[in-house]
């Protein structure tokens, strides 16, 4: 890139835009207002005559900056790439003639509107540089999977026949994980009627054969240092010997236990040998090796046999696991049929209070019906152990019968999948709570996993019951540390069907997780996104807000305490931007500056105009996609906002609204992802971290003395195509009703 | 042995093998997902006879409640609407099972003895086959005294206006009480109806067997 700086401003005339605008002032205003030094029109920017007519100016007069004043920039992106150059776009279409009606009288505002987002264009490019590329890339290109069940087996599988070198670490000394230990496996083939093979001897076969990858046993991961692409991963296996590897992106699929039958007393564990869980049962049922199965008190054949659902699952109380595990039904209808498959006189009842058959398991449950498996709902208070039989007692739910019993040789519990998720990381930074009962707690797992030498802790975070880390609603393989997945029932509960897929999934992204470091690029959710936070440290006061704030762990502290950036960490969100209160951080293409400029363009009318001014900084992952959409389907919003897509309200630095107040504006309408236990927005903690921020700025409006609805804070999320115009109107009339911000004079 | 007790013997507590077995569409009752998608279809649900809906019944079949099931009114107040088999999203053939469990009741004895429905049933079915046409003046007048002498008569006189205006209008023929006339061929009738017995009796040894 030339070391001046050239600006030019292109404004298109296609799409409708040169029929009600007018160019010729649109151009003017770039020119003497906007300040750049070439401006144009032209009748179709987007055709490959348009765009040769911005490369040529690039390569002919020296045009380093470029301001493209046409669609959102969420449109024509392959178009108007320019990676070289510095980039902006005015949004003139979707966020101008789309959203007014094409009158005479509203000629006038529309007019205003696009020379005002001229204007902001100008300003922001202006402020930008074109991104380069995080320059601390890293190259190593082998996947760590931790863990050796199916989800990981499956997982380096994968990655190896797609190229990428894999070192597996499993703890025990053998491969196959729980699935290794199950008689068979729920279907998951057509006719979903019978159990079938598990297929884990077949899967540790291949990963034996495999030169790709490496299998470490017995060893735990003991160390890792570093960022996608460049972890330095340590791995101790219990002879002693300790190795180190390069890394470029981690899986951990450590998986779950079963919850602990012990604690269930009350349903006969432990009071009987003939009261086992699941994973008993398929013990019991590999002995048996295809013969009757035996009653561990005397080893004569069962004859009876009762599967107790939700047992310690589903708890209100609070003393068991308070959520389903999703598989142990389908797991019920599998080992009822061990029974009847060899033996249809053998009794088996399933006591559930509501069967959960997912996937295909609808299939297998008809099945099971077919073949004589008794299927009763009821909620089981107790088991007990009697002369030579047991007696469950249940409540009949359908006939309501409290004091239903059923005499039986065996008694299976459901209890259901708790994951291995490590340290639980926020509870290490909370002092212990003394007393607080209630809320069901999942025991805390006090050995790490990954041991991550991040200043955030050991291990992912996790999101609830003890569950990784996982952005349930859109990429659910995403943890907030960047580069390392989670998958299988260490996320949520799962099968085993269900954990294939997950492990697939998540070593795609892995993979890109790996290319992208090595690119400099982001990987997620902004994936290939050039620019990275860079900090001024000359300004920096050390108040370690950012390296706080970061909901992605991406700043460590350096020996002298100052925020240590890892850009392959880092997700691009901004927050650390707008958290500073020195404003030392910012991106090439995004900062402080180049939305304060924007701000600061717009020109205000005075007082008696009768036009108000409303700043909207909508997230450009929910807000501004649902406001182009309401552009698209023509739904009208008032001519009297400006709007400036931010990337997150996390990255929302309280000077921007306090500056536009000062400049006279009359309201601020911040439009972000609703947060919450239920909600994520893109990067997970950004809008909540914004808005508990913002939630000081009633105290700046107090000192400037204005009324606390001048700053307005929605929810928007992008299916609110018509709710997001309402909502703007109604914040148009209410500032009408107001009046206008007492700024204005000044 | 009682037909009844014969059964029991058969099929000590097993109340659901003796359903799959012996009753019309009995094999079907395994299949009940307990949605109560028929329970909720079924016009009859808030009348008051009605101790036991569908879904109900199957789930008692599956508890072994023999005697609660089979002594009760609730397969008689069935009114084969077929609501429910539209509805079942199991497919059961739900009126068929209520009658065939009807049926069942019936012929072990065990059915409600004065049970309108079932009342009317057996009247009509031994009027029938008698002569293989229904005598309808026996049919009412069986009917009328079903509660007994006293409250017969009443009846009758409640109905004495329409009986008059049927006798004018030559629709009664006070002579059938002695007798009444018959189809042509009665003993073909007979026949008939005892090859259907056989078939059943058939079906249902094949049913056991298999
Ligand atoms: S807050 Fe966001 S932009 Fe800043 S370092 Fe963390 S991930 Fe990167
Ligand atoms: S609708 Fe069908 S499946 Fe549902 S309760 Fe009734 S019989 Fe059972
Ligand atoms: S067919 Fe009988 S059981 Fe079924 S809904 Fe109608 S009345 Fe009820």
């Amino acid at each position: 890139m030339s070391a001046e700086k050239k600006v030019a401003a292109y404004i298109c005339k296609g799409c409708g835009l040169g029929e009600r605008l007018d160019a010729d002032a649109l151009v003017n205003v770039a020119q003497k207002e906007g300040k750049v030094q070439l401006a144009r029109s032209h009748d179709l920017l987007c055709s490959a005559e348009g765009v040769d007519l911005i490369k040529n100016d690039v390569a002919n007069e020296g045009v380093t900056h470029i301001m493209i004043g046409a669609c959102s920039r969420r449109a024509k992106t392959e178009a108007f790439y320019f990676p070289q150059n510095a980039v902006a776009r005015a949004n003139l279409r979707e966020g101008v003639i789309w959203i007014r009606p094409d009158t005479e009288e509203a000629r006038e505002t529309t007019q205003e509107m696009a020379e005002d987002y001229i204007r902001m264009g100008c300003a922001e490019v202006k402020a930008m540089s074109a991104p380069a590329g995080n320059p601390n890339t890293g190259s190593a290109r082998t996947l760590l999977v931790v863990g050796g069940g199916v989800s990981g087996m499956t997982a380096a599988l994968e990655a190896s026949r797609t190229g990428y070198p894999v070192v597996l670490v499993e703890k025990s000394g053998q491969l196959g994980g729980w699935a290794a230990k199950l008689w068979k496996r729920i279907p998951v083939h057509e006719p979903f009627k019978a159990p079938a093979g598990t297929g884990v001897a077949d899967l540790v076969a291949q990963i034996q054969a495999d030169p790709n990858i490496k299998v470490y046993l017995n060893a735990t991961v003991t160390k890792t240092d570093g960022a996608p692409g460049r972890f330095e991963v340590q791995i101790a296996t219990e002879s002693g010997s300790v190795a180190t590897e390069d890394i470029g992106a981690i899986i951990q699929a450590t998986g779950s236990e079963p919850y602990d039958a012990n604690k269930l007393p009350e349903l006969g564990y432990g009071k009987s040998p003939d009261v086992v869980d699941q994973a008993g049962l398929e013990a019991l049922a590999r002995a048996a090796n295809g013969g009757p199965i035996l009653k561990p008190s005397d080893g004569k054949p069962v004859r009876s046999v009762a599967f107790v659902q939700c047992a310690g699952q589903r708890d209100a109380d609070g003393q068991h696991l308070p959520y389903c595990s999703g598989y142990c039904c389908n797991a019920s209808i599998k080992q009822a049929m061990y029974f009847k498959d060899g033996n249809p006189d053998i009794d088996t009842t399933i006591l559930f209070t509501d069967l959960r058959t997912p996937g295909n398991g609808e299939d297998f449950y008809r099945s099971a019906q077919e073949k004589g498996v008794i299927f009763s709902k009821g909620k089981v208070a107790s088991v007990s152990p009697g002369a030579g039989a047991l007696t469950v007692n249940f409540h009949d739910l359908i006939l309501d019968d409290k004091d239903a019993k059923l005499e039986v040789d065996l008694v299976v519990l459901a209890t259901g999948q708790v994951p291995n998720s490590g340290v639980d990381i926020e509870a290490l930074s909370k002092p212990p709570v003394e007393g607080e009962g209630g809320e069901a707690t999942v025991e805390a797992k006090p050995i790490s996993i990954l041991n991550l030498q991040y200043r955030q802790g050991p291990d992912v975070p996790q999101l609830k019951w003890g569950f990784t880390d996982s952005h349930f609603i859109c990429f659910p393989y995403e943890t907030r540390r960047t580069g390392i997945y989670t998958v299988g029932p260490v996320r949520r509960p799962m099968d085993m069907a269900q954990a294939r897929e997950d492990a697939t999934g998540a070593t795609l992204k892995a993979i890109q997780a790996i290319e992208n470091a090595q690119l400099g690029r982001a990987a997620h959710p902004r994936s290939g996104d050039l620019s990275f936070p860079k900090v001024r440290l000359e300004g920096c006061t050390q108040c370690k807000r950012c390296t706080v704030e970061c909901p992605f762990g991406a700043i460590d502290e350096d020996e002298k305490r100052f925020p240590l950036f890892n850009e392959s960490r880092c997700r691009r969100c901004g927050t650390c931007m707008g958290a500073c209160p020195v404003r030392v951080i910012s991106f090439e293409n995004y900062s402080v500056d180049t939305v304060g400029s924007q701000i600061k363009a717009v020109d205000i009318p005075d007082e008696f105009s009768e036009k108000p001014r409303i700043l909207i900084l909508a997230c450009e992952n929910d807000a501004y996609p649902a406001l182009d959409m309401a552009g698209m389907q023509h739904n009208e919003y008032s001519a009297f906002v400006r709007i400036v897509p931010i990337r997150c309200l996390g990255s929302v630095n309280t000077i921007w609204i306090t500056d536009a107040l000062n400049a006279g504006y009359d309201g601020v309408m911040l439009m972000g992802c609703k947060h919450g236990e239920n909600y994520q927005c893109h990067f997970v903690k950004g809008s909540e971290l914004g808005r508990y921020r913002l939630s000081k700025i009633d105290d700046t409006l107090k000192n400037l003395n204005l009324e606390t609805d001048r700053v307005r804070d929605l929810e928007v999320a992008i299916t609110d195509i018509e709710h997001v115009p309402a909502m703007i109107n109604q914040y148009a009339e209410r500032i009408v009703e107001m009046g206008m911000s007492p700024f204005k004079s000044f | 042995m009682s037909a009844n007790a014969q059964m029991v013997a058969k099929y000590k507590n097993n109340f659901l093998k003796e359903v799959q077995e012996q009753v019309e569409m009995g094999e079907w009752v395994k299949m009940c997902m307990q949605c109560g998608v028929c329970s909720g279809s079924c016009p009859t649900n808030f009348h008051p006879g009605w101790e036991h809906p569908p879904q109900e019944i199957f789930m008692m079949i599956r508890a072994g409640k023999r005697e609660e099931v089979l002594t009760s009114p609730s397969m008689w107040m069935c009114t084969s609407c077929y609501n429910c088999i539209v509805r079942c999203p199991r497919k059961l053939p739900i009126t068929h099972i209520m009658h065939g469990l009807a049926n069942y009741a019936h012929r072990l004895g065990m059915a409600p003895k004065m049970q309108p429905t079932r009342h009317f049933a057996k009247l009509f079915w031994n009027n029938c086959v008698k002569t293989g046409r229904v005598n309808e003046l026996k049919l009412s007048m069986g009917l009328y005294f079903k509660d007994g002498f006293g409250q017969g008569i009443k009846n009758g006189m409640a109905m004495k206006d329409v009986a008059l205006g049927l006798l004018k209008a030559k629709r009664l023929n006070p002579f059938e009480m002695l007798g009444g006339h018959k189809c042509k061929d009665q003993n073909g009738i007979h026949a008939m109806l005892k090859k259907a017995r056989e078939l059943e009796e058939k079906r249902k040894a094949i049913k056991a067997a298999a």
